[in-house]
């Protein structure tokens, strides 16, 4: 894989709504304390025309947009927004940006949030992409569970 | 133009047979037309479907995908290869259709433009490969197999008997194609969804017509309707 070392590894969010990306996108920046020259976050939600869905060709971009050399993680909301990933991957990217691109089974917010953190903390794209998906089993009640 | 007798149609008699062998830009024309044309009548029957085990929402997907396919289908030149139009197909899917079908009609279209390649003209075998290139993509992408009860349903027994039938010409093997698309997409009504968002009902997404198989049905008899027409 060509992979640089020394950038930080990207983020796209994908959701079926542009309001819940973005929003995703500036809540996790902010609760992660991202430094400007920290990993790049992007969002990629909803079709050009405002409607509600997904679209591979926006991905495709937010993807381009996100890689700093390191990879990209893309965390997606349900159905679609995974085959349109996968679309954006397998058809879509130059196959150089495309070998350093995965997607993550996490939870949209919470993966997004640890894969920032682990992105700003240096981990490369693999450690990124384990730490996404084990975001799924975040035990967010603690001892009130 | 000539008369009609011009053209290498085989003269049975006073009775004269036209026998399309070949899928050209023209072709692919009509069938883009027919296709939304039928997506547009069919919209609130999709969406019908689609609100018993879905987000009611295939039916305004597909039209508002083809609605811009036709759009940018008719701005293409007439001296374009068969594999740049139906990139633009998919092209045009991926980005405005929304929904699962998106992608999944997109990479079929995108993986039957990697077939056709340059193709100004496609013979009835070429078809053939290039719409089994188109159901792979869809296979892969979604990761469908049979009786998960989706558009593949549809799509992959109709390929097989297109093939069956390729011998005897596009038009028959398009024919073939089309009745398979319906026969598959009746025979999967009454079983449990296993991909999709209808999957997420369970046991409530039996004995409900699947959106995709429908469409997929539609897509199938547009094909023969403008090879055959
Ligand atoms: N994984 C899959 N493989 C093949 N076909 C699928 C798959 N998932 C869904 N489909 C087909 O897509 C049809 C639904 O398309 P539609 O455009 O309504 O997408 P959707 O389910 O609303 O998408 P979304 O995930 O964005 O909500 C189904 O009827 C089914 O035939
Ligand atoms: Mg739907």
């Amino acid at each position: 894989m060509t992979q640089d070392s020394t950038a930080a590894v990207g983020i796209v969010v994908v959701s079926h709504s542009a309001e819940v990306a973005d929003a995703t996108v500036r809540l996790v920046a902010q609760l992660a304390n991202l430094p400007e020259d920290g990993p790049r976050l992007v969002a990629a939600g909803g079709l050009a025309d405002g409607s509600v869905g997904t679209d591979a060709v926006r991905i495709a971009d937010a993807v381009r947009r996100a890689d700093a050399g390191a990879g990209v993680v893309i965390l997606a909301d349900l159905g679609s927004a995974v085959l349109s990933a996968g679309t954006a991957i397998d058809d879509l990217l130059e196959p150089d940006v495309a070998e350093r691109t995965v997607i993550s089974r996490g939870p949209l917010v919470e993966g997004t949030f640890v894969a920032a953190v682990q992105a700003s903390a240096s981990d490369g794209l693999d450690g990124v992409r384990a730490a996404a998906d084990e975001a799924a089993d975040m035990d967010k009640l603690g001892d009130r569970a | 133009m000539g008369r009609t007798g011009a053209h290498p149609g085989i003269a049975l008699g006073s009775l004269s047979v036209w026998p399309m062998t070949t899928f050209d830009l023209a072709a692919l024309r009509r069938f883009v037309d027919t296709f939304a044309d039928r997506l547009h009548e069919r919209k609130d029957e999709l969406t019908a479907l689609d609100s018993a085990i879905g987000d009611a929402d295939h039916g305004i997907n597909m039209d508002r995908g083809f609605t811009a396919v036709r759009g940018k289908v008719a701005e293409l030149d007439d001296g374009t290869d068969l594999g740049t139009a139906a990139k633009t197909i998919g092209m045009t899917l991926i980005s405005t259709v929304g929904g699962a079908s998106g992608p999944l009609y997109g990479t079929f279209f995108l993986r039957l433009a990697t077939s056709l390649g340059e193709r100004s003209e496609a013979d009835a075998e070429a078809l053939g490969v290039a719409l089994r290139a188109g159901l792979e993509g869809v296979a892969q992408r979604g990761k469908a197999v049979l009786d998960d009860k989706t558009m593949i349903d549809a799509m992959s027994p109709a390929i097989d008997a297109y093939d069956g039938a390729a011998s005897d010409g596009m038009a028959a093997a398009l024919n073939a194609a089309a009745e398979a698309a319906a026969t598959g997409r009746d025979r999967i009504t009454p079983l449990v969804a296993r991909k999709g968002r209808a999957s997420y009902l369970g046991e409530r997404s039996a004995n409900h017509q699947d959106p995709g198989a429908t469409s997929t049905t539609v897509m199938f008899e547009s094909l023969r309707d403008a090879v055959d027409g």
